[in-house]
């Protein structure tokens, strides 16, 4: 199970939890998986968030690989100038 | 091979840049050198109400007016994509003006005189509205409010209909910390808006045929985006518009959107002619960009052994009429660059009626880094330590739980420090009225969407196609990396900026991505020539494809009939390439991941004119990490760059509006930013710790840049003059009154 860390104010989405366990192996499975265990994070997953796994930030990359073991963080989509 | 052990026989070499020439001589064409027969000139009526109701347009007398083409409204816009409807009211106020600029109506027609004149003949009846501009009244519960239901469910209660989201990130207890604390700061900053400025205004032309196809040409960042904008804006498919890029006199991050691009579509189908059209710099100043102005509330705890307990800021970002998520990247890189057990920061986005702000580099963290790097350097002073070993003592690391979440890969802030330490700037002498400034700052860097094609020449000599604008040098550093993945020299390669119809789609170069991201796309579509070359090859020698390597420029048999095949080289496959099955040619579009974060460190020396608040940059040091200098020219470039926009930051630029919540400063005269004269040589050091993400350990270097000059130049005249200094930019009144006050 990867442990999903939820930081700041996103724990509201996710009722209140700072992590959040789930039995996902790339990053589709966990976009498609969030919102449906947690639905009030559903706008935010659809207006697009940014996903660190293992330190990378992750912008669209759905097969981008996740291990048990890997760390990932849900963040605001990431931009630049 | 890894990135730390390859010698490199092209990489981090100071080649000729091939766009130098063309740029020096006039021959490189920007925006404005764009022109077509028949070409009509559009103009843009813009309001002079911060808010207001428009009652009535009459573009009666205007349209009977000679050599007018067209004249629209929002009326001539259809109902936009999904998604784009603020970029539509932005580009066209619907039923309300939201700022002093905002567009109003447009007119094309046979000379641009004619357009100005027919622009006067426009009569717009407007109700004016309360407005505000300022962050600090906008967030007050009786505040005017720009847009009425926008406030996302997870703002704080106590704030006006404008503070529009909210967001947090943090770690451990803060409150826990403090209590650990030997000294305590706590401080509001404040930071004006600021404008990108970028030399060339914003400029571009378009044609629309009766079947509503168009080509448009265009100084952007990003023609794929402004395809892509235009499209959503004028509700087409993207297929039907083709965008060329021009030379770009500078965009970051501020040409990352549209603005008069979908009007000008607007005009040339109503019209039927290619219609261009050139922003003046007022019309930059009134409605592109800016940046956003602050006003931050950050509280830190350090021990006397200089360790950091605690860190909380809470920030208001200005973010102009519409809503923005820029305060997260405040919030997230504020205190990055430090390994703390205890840290939370909130971010608060702020809506008002002044222009959409737009990116500019590292969009969100220079003000920040501004308020976090002040308040650490005024509690060294506190407690007297050297901020230098502060730094170092909590520096963040390979392994760190960074302050927004992530655990940090092995990056170059240690080393950046170290070189900082070590570099004679730090030690040299200082001057009376002088001081010295020191901070670090960072931003995260990323990669996506990338596609870049690369061609053997009938010749040997290799075209690359890519579609990204090259804004800081990439034609160069992406020839570069393909020469070195070729084994051929630099001189027999060539970068060219296709269009949209010509590749697949590209982000803009923006968030610091294009050497990192193209250069991965460019480097590996030359690894799919070289498989093709071996492929052909071992059929024409009847040899196993595994026998056959690529050396030095040449494809080599090494099999146990060694000797029996001589190398061939590009040239010599070239020259049998259709022999061999026709044109040799390798792509590679891939959303591109693993682009590593970057961290730099900044000395500066300020002196303080005590009779009149006017500081004068003496020397000032930019230090970065990244991971590998393609073409250290252009690195540092970028370095002095983002330094020089920093310290007009820090010092001179600011947006002055007035009571009627109208812009004052709308020209260079009045929104000073600093010119080669003002400054001392910016000097550089790049550190190089490869990013394990690129196979030549390239870091995006763009954007970190920026962000410590505000802090380091506050933390230097503060240092100077000896009163702490919270309010950008330091203006020599500002700072004068701040010496004044007991």
């Amino acid at each position: 199970m990867a442990k999903i860390q939820i930081f700041g104010s996103l724990r509201d989405l996710f009722s209140g939890h700072d992590v959040v366990e789930l039995d996902v192996s790339n990053l589709r499975q966990l976009l498609i998986k969030l919102p449906q265990l947690y639905p009030e994070c559903a706008p935010e997953i659809a207006e697009g968030v940014s996903v660190s796994i293992d330190g990378k930030i992750i912008n669209d990359a759905w097969f981008t690989p996740i291990r048990p073991d890997s760390e990932v963080v849900v963040l605001p989509r990431i931009v630049g100038g | 091979m890894s990135a730390q052990t390859k010698q490199f026989k092209v990489i981090g070499q100071r080649l000729q840049r091939p766009d130098g020439i063309d740029k020096v001589t006039g021959r490189a064409r920007y925006g404005a050198d764009i022109d077509a027969a028949g070409m009509l000139h559009g103009k843009i009526l813009r309001s002079p109400h911060a808010h207001a109701r428009i009652l009535s347009i009459d573009t009666s007398a205007a349209e009977q007016l000679n050599g007018v083409m067209a004249v629209i409204t929002r009326a001539d816009f259809p109902t936009p994509h999904k998604g784009f409807e603020d970029v539509q009211d932005n580009c066209m106020a619907g039923d309300r003006v939201l700022y002093d600029g905002h567009a109003v109506a447009a007119v094309a027609a046979t000379s641009k005189h004619i357009a100005k004149q027919a622009i006067k003949l426009i009569k717009v009846q407007y109700q004016v509205l309360p407005h505000v501009t300022d962050v600090e009244q906008a967030i007050q519960p009786d505040a005017p409010v720009v847009h009425s239901g926008l406030v996302s469910r997870r703002v704080p209660k106590g704030f006006s209909e404008n503070v529009v989201r909210y967001s947090s990130f943090g770690h451990g207890n803060i409150e826990t910390g403090f209590k650990a604390a030997d000294a305590v700061l706590e401080r509001t900053y404040k930071t004006e808006a600021t404008h990108q400025g970028y030399i060339e205004p914003h400029a571009c032309m378009a044609s629309m045929g009766l079947d509503n196809r168009a080509d448009m040409w265009v100084c952007t960042q990003g023609h794929f985006w402004i395809r892509n904008m235009c499209a959503g804006v004028m509700a087409m498919e993207s297929a039907s518009l083709r965008v060329t890029a021009s030379e770009i006199g500078g965009g970051f991050g501020g040409k990352t959107t549209v603005f008069i691009e979908p009007v000008v579509l607007a005009l040339a189908k109503k019209s039927g002619r290619a219609v261009k059209m050139v922003m003046t710099r007022e019309e930059v100043l009134r409605a592109t960009g800016p940046t956003v102005s602050t006003m931050m509330h950050v509280k830190v705890g350090m021990n006397k052994a200089g360790r950091i307990t605690a860190a909380y800021a809470k920030l208001f970002y200005q973010a102009g009429a519409y809503k923005q998520a820029t305060v997260d990247f405040g919030a997230m890189p504020a205190f990055a660059p430090y390994a703390l057990e205890n840290v939370k920061t909130e971010g608060l986005d702020v809506i008002t009626n002044r222009p959409r702000t737009a990116s500019y580099r590292a969009p969100g963290a220079p003000p920040a880094c501004f308020a976090a790097e002040s308040a650490i350097d005024e509690l060294c002073q506190e407690l007297g330590l050297d901020p230098m070993e502060v730094r170092l003592i909590n520096a963040a690391k390979g392994g760190t739980k960074s302050s927004y979440g992530p655990t940090f890969e092995d990056h170059g802030l240690i080393q950046c420090l170290e070189a900082a330490k070590a570099h004679p700037h730090w030690q040299a002498p200082l001057e009376i009225n002088q001081g010295r400034g020191l901070a670090a700052g960072f931003w995260f860097n990323f990669g996506g969407e990338t596609c870049v094609s690369v061609f053997l020449n009938n010749d040997g000599s290799v075209t690359v196609t890519e579609g990204n604008p090259d804004i800081g040098g990439s034609r160069a550093s992406i020839s570069m990396m393909v020469a070195e993945e070729l084994g051929i020299p630099y001189e027999q390669v060539r970068t060219t900026v296709t269009d949209t119809g010509s590749l697949g789609p590209n982000e803009p170069t923006h968030g610091s991505r294009v050497t990192f991201a193209v250069g991965l796309a460019a480097i590996k579509s030359a690894r799919a020539i070289i498989d093709e070359i071996r492929a052909r090859l071992a059929r024409m020698w009847e040899v196993d494809v595994t026998d056959v390597v690529w050396q030095d420029g040449a494809a080599h048999y090494t099999g146990n009939k060694a000797g029996t095949f001589e190398p061939l080289d590009l040239r010599q496959v070239a020259d049998i390439a259709n022999n061999l099955g026709g044109p040799i040619a390798g792509h590679h579009e891939a959303n591109a991941e693993g682009a590593g974060v970057s961290f730099g460190v900044h000395i500066a020396d300020t002196e303080v004119d005590p009779e009149t608040g006017f500081t004068s940059v003496k020397r000032y040091t930019v230090i970065q990490d990244a991971g590998k200098a393609i073409q250290p020219d252009y690195v540092e470039g970028q370095l002095q760059g983002g330094a020089v926009q920093g310290i007009g930051w820090a010092l001179n630029e600011e947006y002055v509006y007035g009571e009627d919540g109208c812009l004052q400063n709308t020209g260079f005269l009045d929104y000073r930013i600093p010119v080669a004269s003002d400054l001392p040589m910016i000097d550089t050091v790049i550190v190089e710790v490869p990013n394990p993400g690129h196979p030549f350990g390239v870091r995006g270097v763009g954007e970190t840049p920026i962000v410590p000059p505000l802090a380091a130049i506050a933390n230097a005249v503060s240092r100077a003059c000896g009163k702490r200094q919270v309010d950008l930019p330091m203006s020599p009144p500002k700072v004068l009154a701040s010496m004044q006050k007991a």
